[in-house]
């Protein structure tokens, strides 16, 4: 006890100590949208202000930059003001990161759902598919019509994946089940995202899920009686009933990490993909809508994708023509699922070419 | 038929918002004025909607707030404009800058606020008409009020001595002037008349549309109506038309996706830009009659000097 009172007063001093010499850490935020966004640079904006609080720490972001050319230039100006680690939180953002990187060796770059990485890029990202994948389970015990409707934004693997993660769940506990899907274009636009799922719901969809930002389809299926999931961020606000739970990101203990590994020195360039386990994606809790055995079911899933015992992608698995892709007893590496580009049996849609 | 009128409801929807914004800017447009600021008015009214009915829970209040939103706007870009003689496309886009600015600030506080939205008014006795009852006299009272105003804004333009004078205000600034009319006074009206229809028309997207706020929630809709007035060539009609067009086409390519027909989602996502275009441009390919409805002045500063 003594022991670690001495040692955490040393550790205290050696930080006013550094405190005082070189100033306190600078961090560095790039968004992509909003902070105001209620979704996904709400949620990396949430993050920030958590590690403000966890550690000695001065931050700063740039909200609404366009991923190109732009991005660049706002990644450099945060790199020239001194900031020793800067979060890039978008996949747009990858080659513009690696190219200031090169030009500021001493800074540390993390680098959002991207593959590229080097001496002092790191890239971080989470498997917002196993969420999908208790999504899939509710909504495959959920619906009457046997029919989901999934908003997507672009045919990206990242958007596939969930879709297939959904689908693989749904039709485990409903083999009935089909997935339409409607892509919007757009990774934000609360009028067309609201319209795409009022055309899902006109087609027989009774639970609709999106991989879009806002929470306006959440919004249609609360005013329609359907059942819808949050995005990114709780949101029942908007939809009390129809909102039976909500995949929540949540960077807070991935950003004190690396932080504070960047603190004491020990930071290296890695490749982060943490899911439900590591509390990178977590669930809001149910509605009332939810019956006691969905829940029981739903938070079975759940466990058996934090032991380890339950893969959402593992065999077998169909694709969209019924043949099997991935034999039972096989996992679909990771290798793979970061490059996903087909469906799975039971998605209504077809991936553009 | 179900499906189809459950479209045509969602198409109304979507058509709405462009149809005032569009119908504000033309009038703007017709008096010589070119406002590029749409989408920052838009999103003003939206936010400022919804701060109104957040607050006092009445839609109407809400409504005339948006409208006094977005002409507040309107007028920084009259003054600067008329009476500092700033340029009108830097001025125009610098005010959609300030207005998504602005927006975002106000609106921290609303993030994540819900609401109802408005409610919709059945016309006694039509609205039980089967089929088109549920179409046309069912909606929400901004849905009216759009149609409403698409025949106030024809009738001023064709059938008033006012409408002639605004008219000729935009084809030669320099003769109204001559005449003996104000072109500072008139252009002044009629760019706040454009910032109200466009404030109206952002609060019809975070009080009907989908009643919530978020940043930028306009998302690029103040940049289609700006078009749809150019490529309806100035004429009330073809804005109604190209409006519903849009609107119809976006709806229409959710429910092929849904049906699973076989076209790249990025394709259907173009349609509705290029059907509107093409269409538009289709029936107003006569050179001399776009000549003689396009405002002559049209974006070009007023000395009174001169």
């Amino acid at each position: 006890m003594i022991k670690k009172i001495i040692s955490s007063v040393a550790i205290a001093t050696c930080l006013t100590v550094a405190g005082i010499a070189s100033a306190e850490t600078k961090v560095g935020f790039v968004y992509v949208g909003p902070i105001g966004d209620h979704g996904w640079s709400y949620q990396h904006n949430q993050s920030r202000l958590a590690l403000e609080k966890a550690l000695d720490v001065k931050t700063s972001y740039v909200e609404s930059v366009p991923e190109g050319a732009d991005a660049e230039r706002v990644i450099r100006q945060l790199a020239a003001d001194g900031n020793d680690v800067i979060f890039t939180t978008s996949f747009g953002y990858m080659n513009p990161t690696n190219k200031v990187a090169k030009k500021f060796p001493k800074v540390k770059f993390e680098h959002a759902t991207g593959y590229k990485r080097g001496n002092n890029v790191s890239t971080y990202s989470a498997r917002f598919y196993e969420g999908r994948a208790v999504l899939g389970a509710i909504a495959g015990k959920m619906t009457k019509t046997n029919t989901i409707g999934y908003i997507a934004s672009f045919p990206i693997p990242e958007v596939i994946r969930g879709i297939n993660a959904m689908t693989l769940a749904a039709r485990k506990v409903n083999p009935d089940v089909k997935v339409k899907v409607v892509g919007v274009n757009t990774w934000f636009d609360p009028g067309k995202e609201g319209d795409a799922a009022k055309a899902l719901i006109d087609q027989g969809a009774d639970v609709i899920t999106q991989h879009t930002d806002s929470p306006a389809p959440l919004q249609v299926a609360e005013k329609r009686g359907v059942y819808g999931f949050g995005q990114a961020s709780n949101m029942k606000a908007f939809a009390p009933k129809a909102q039976l739970t909500a995949i929540v990101n949540n960077w807070d203990k991935y950003y004190i990490k690396q932080v504070k590994a960047a603190q004491d020195g020990s930071w290296a360039s890695t490749d982060t993909w943490d899911g439900i386990k590591a509390g990178m994606v977590t669930m809001a809790p149910y509605a009332d809508a939810v019956p006691q055995d969905v829940r029981d079911y739903a938070d079975s899933v759940k466990a058996s994708i934090v032991d380890g015992s339950f893969h959402p992608f593992q065999g077998p698995i169909k694709n969209q023509k019924g043949e099997v892709v991935v034999k039972e007893g096989e996992t679909i590496p990771d290798g793979d699922l970061a490059k996903m580009g087909w469906y799975v049996e039971g998605v209504d849609g077809t991936i553009p070419k | 038929m179900d499906i189809l009128i459950a479209a045509i409801l969602t198409i109304i929807t979507a058509a709405t918002p462009l149809l005032f914004a569009a119908l504000g800017e033309l009038v703007t447009e017709k008096s010589g004025v070119l406002n590029l600021g749409v989408e920052g008015m838009m999103i003003m009214g939206a936010i400022i909607g919804f701060v109104a009915v957040h607050h006092t829970g009445s839609a109407s209040v809400a409504i005339i707030a948006s409208m006094v939103a977005g002409a507040f706007m309107a007028s920084i870009f009259a003054i600067l404009v008329l009476k500092f003689h700033a340029r009108q496309v830097p001025t125009g886009l610098a005010l959609t800058i300030f207005g998504l600015g602005l927006s975002a600030l106000i609106g921290q506080s609303m993030i994540g606020v819900a609401y109802t939205g408005i409610p919709k008014i059945a016309i006694p006795g039509l609205a039980s008409i089967p089929v088109i009852g549920n179409i046309l006299f069912n909606q929400d009272g901004l849905v009216y009020l759009s149609i409403l105003m698409v025949i106030v804004v024809y009738w001023f333009m064709n059938k008033t001595r006012a409408g002639l004078i605004l008219r000729a205000v935009g084809d030669s600034h320099d003769a109204a002037h001559a005449m003996g009319y104000s072109v500072v006074k008139i252009r002044f009206m009629a760019i706040l008349f454009g910032g109200a229809m466009a404030g109206v028309g952002g609060a019809y997207l975070s009080l009907a549309y989908s009643p919530l706020w978020v940043e930028g929630m306009t998302a690029g809709r103040g940049w289609i109506a700006l078009a749809l007035v150019v490529f309806a060539s100035w004429k009330v009609g073809r804005v109604l038309l190209g409006a519903y067009l849009f609107g119809g086409i976006t709806i229409l390519q959710l429910h092929a996706q849904a049906l699973g027909i076989g076209i790249p989602s990025q394709v259907m996502s173009m349609l509705p830009y290029l059907a509107t275009i093409l269409v538009l441009v289709f029936i107003s390919r006569d050179k001399t009659k776009i000549k003689l409805n396009s405002p002559a002045s049209l974006g070009k500063p007023f000395h009174e000097s001169r």
